[in-house]
């Protein structure tokens, strides 16, 4: 019975990054119909914005200290951030410390502005082609910006810590009766889901009870006959991909601490994130995020090692194969709605 | 002659001159000048080029003709190598059975896919073969160790059965190739400052690649061709007609599945090792990179982007800072830095970027690609010579589509 639980939380985590990017995919396909291959760049990008903003708290000045010496006797160069002169240390300290929270204030601008320029720079021209040339000009897109990110960070991994007072790990065992250890999570995994929950529900509440969201709503169905209403649908639909944006770097700043960013990890979750789309159902929100948990959490079950002792290496393909099944079984996926890409 | 019309005899004829003479083509600099970086006349690059020419007109007969994107074809690559190097770890070290293999079970694996792949369209189609594939990689990686070799690959060892061959004397090292002769002979001429290589291995394939570049005519031209065609613009249409397009499709599923069986077979002649790393989703996003590039759709396309790029990989990544210091030595001191500033991301290790962008540029500017494009140059400068033919320059634009 633990075991089962370890796995769900742990399927969790993943399942909530799955979720995340696999909604703002639907987003657009939803809105604009278009199949958006460069997501997982906006994610990576997402992350990379928790990194910058990391890296622009501890921009440090060299002071030398005369009273301190090296070991070969020269004066001590001390590193002070920029921040700590003018707040103090421990204002400073803090704000350093709590940078990956922060980097959410920093990167939904960010992300707004990257979704705006990307719909109105390129995307907006890829309406009327083919799927076929959508896929293909995002990748190359997505290529261009990982490059890009790649030549100003390097090709290695920065780890990005999480606040000190979410860096332990937390004993869920103990809470729900178990004996003490055996359900050890960590505080910034369901931190994590939690954020996911929130982010996740906004969206939806936000397409549910507002007056935009309904127009969004109606335009998702029947973007002509909205259209003919006399309302400007195309630029709402900007919006939204924007909104999609700023889902995919949110979902980016968080991961930040639990696998440090690297310029390739947007497309080894972009890979995925389709399947959890196909699988959800292309077109249905409910289901892009039923399918991300649902993922996630079928990934770790398989990872067990009760598991993997009868069926060896399925974790690897667990995900690709319920994909495979679906997509044969039930073409329209999980939840998807009638007439959405449908041949 | 070969069943073929003059323009595309004319083609072939081209292409095959191209090839043979591609040691003297690709080695236009002197040795020891400041240019002989650019030179591609190695035999191993030159391997690369005509082998993944191959793997990119395979997929180009599904793609440039029924219009259904895979992104999973690398897959098959990868099974063919696989096989490649099991027939000459058991068989012999000839490469004639490991080719026979590596096509064979490609095109078996391929059938398979393809029958459950096929069942659905567009980015369905897509997310699909790029989930075998990924399943593929993965289990070469973990769960088929024992007959990949997992995560090391495999390659021919010494004490290997080796059936045909009996097994090698002690101490000598494994090496591909036809009836004494292998693949790794050279010969070198040297003429002047230059220095020209002629490699067996690469004139074998090369002589592969002119024989597959042949049959993709054929099928081009053939109705079947116009069948797959026909799938393209207007499968319902085709569907209405009382048409069943499936085992066309398939076919052509097949048959670019067998042709990426040809080009792993030929990696693994050419240099007797295959890891799993090769079936992975990048290297299926490399062959679709060049066919795009190329032109999808067109006969020499394929070949011409799996040139460009496999020429950028070599060529252009090793161009470092100090060798464009060097470049833009005359220049003045902080010009310099600068002019060295603004191209270095493009280039050495950024080459990858530059290859992006130039994605995105003929994917929104040119969808028939560099060989549009050459065409579009090609049509301007005639149009400037001749302007006063504008009807009949109209005519024979409109009969020759990209091709």
């Amino acid at each position: 019975m633990d075991a089962i639980i370890l796995q769900i939380l742990n399927g969790l985590d993943k399942g909530s990054a799955y979720a995340l990017i696999a909604l703002g995919l639907t987003l657009i396909f939803g809105t604009l119909g278009v199949v958006n291959f460069a997501h997982g760049a906006l994610f990576m990008l997402g992350a990379f914005c928790a990194v910058t903003l990391n890296k622009l708290l501890t921009l440090s000045f060299i002071t030398i200290d005369e009273t301190q010496k090296d070991f070969l006797g020269n004066p001590l160069k001390v590193e002070t951030p920029y921040i700590e002169g003018w707040f103090g240390p421990e204002v400073a300290g803090t704000v350093i410390e709590w940078s990956v929270p922060l980097a959410i204030l920093f990167a939904i601008p960010i992300m707004i502005l990257v979704g705006l320029v990307m719909e109105r720079g390129l995307i907006k021209y890829f309406y009327k082609r083919p799927h076929a040339d959508q896929i293909l000009v995002t990748f190359g897109l997505a290529i261009v910006l990982q490059e890009i990110i790649k030549y100003f960070y390097g090709a290695n991994p920065i780890p990005t810590p999480a606040p000190s007072a979410f860096s332990g790990s937390f004993d869920f065992g103990a809470l729900l009766g178990f004996d003490p250890g055996t359900i050890i999570y960590p505080y910034w995994r369901l931190v994590y889901f939690g954020f996911a929950a929130v982010v996740i529900a906004g969206v939806f509440a936000f397409l549910r009870y507002t007056t935009f969201g309904m127009v969004v709503r109606a335009g998702m169905a029947d973007r002509e006959t909205v259209g003919l209403l006399g309302i400007n649908i195309d630029k709402r639909f900007t919006i939204m991909f924007a909104l999609a944006a700023c889902v995919a770097g949110l979902a980016g700043v968080m991961y930040a601490p639990i696998n440090s960013p690297n310029y390739h990890m947007g497309m080894d979750f972009l890979v995925l994130s389709f399947v959890v789309v196909v699988v959800g159902g292309m077109g249905s929100l409910g289901g892009a995020v039923a399918a991300g948990f649902l993922l996630g959490v079928l990934e770790s079950f398989a990872s067990m090692s009760q598991v993997l002792n009868v069926l060896p290496g399925i974790n690897q393909i667990i995900i690709y194969l319920v994909a495979i099944i679906v997509l044969l079984t039930r073409p329209r996926g999980l939840m998807g709605r009638k007439g959405v890409m449908e041949d | 002659m070969l069943k073929l019309d003059k323009k595309d005899m004319r083609l072939f004829i081209i292409v095959a001159l191209m090839t043979i003479l591609a040691p003297f083509i690709l080695n236009p600099f002197p040795e020891g000048s400041g240019l002989a970086q650019f030179n591609a006349g190695y035999p191993d690059l030159m391997q690369r080029f005509v082998i993944f020419g191959i793997f990119a007109i395979g997929f180009n007969i599904l793609f440039g003709l029924t219009g259904y994107l895979s992104f999973g074809h690398a897959a098959f690559l990868g099974v063919g190598s696989y096989a490649a190097i099991w027939m000459m770890k058991l068989l012999t070290m000839n490469v004639i059975p490991a080719i026979i293999a590596s096509v064979a079970i490609a095109g078996v694996f391929a059938l398979v896919v393809g029958f459950i792949s096929l069942r659905r369209s567009g980015i369905y189609f897509s997310i699909l073969t790029l989930a075998f594939a990924q399943m593929s990689f993965a289990m070469a990686y973990s769960v088929l160790t024992p007959i990949t070799g997992g995560e090391t690959g495999l390659q021919p060892k010494v004490n290997d059965p080796r059936i045909l061959d009996a097994a090698l004397a002690p101490g000598a090292t494994p090496s591909a190739g036809l009836f004494g002769l292998e693949m790794r002979d050279s010969y070198e001429l040297a003429l002047g400052n230059w220095l020209f290589t002629f490699n067996f291995g690469y004139y074998f394939a090369a002589a592969l690649m002119l024989v597959a570049f042949y049959t993709s005519m054929r099928i081009f031209r053939s109705p079947f061709g116009m069948m797959l065609r026909g799938v393209k613009s207007n499968q319902q249409r085709l569907n209405y007609t009382g048409l069943n397009s499936k085992p066309y499709t398939l076919a052509a599923f097949v048959i670019s599945g067998m042709y990426a069986g040809l080009a792993g077979g030929l990696l693994v002649a050419m240099d007797t090792q295959v890891g799993p790393e090769r079936m992975f989703w990048t290297a299926s996003g490399e062959v679709v990179l060049m066919t795009i590039l190329g032109g999808a759709g067109t006969l020499i396309g394929p070949v011409l982007g799996a040139g460009f790029i496999k020429y950028m990989e070599n060529i252009i990544s090793k161009i470092n800072e100090s060798i464009l210091h060097q470049w833009f030595y005359w220049l003045p001191d902080g010009l310099e830095d600068l002019v060295v500033g603004m191209i270095y991301p493009f280039i050495g290790k950024g080459w990858h970027l530059t290859l992006g962008i130039m994605f995105m540029l003929v994917v929104i500017f040119l969808p028939g690609g560099l060989v549009e494009g050459g065409q579009r140059i090609g049509r301007w400068v005639r149009g400037k010579g001749r302007k006063a033919d504008a009807t009949g320059d109209k005519k024979s634009t409109a009969s020759t589509p990209a091709e």
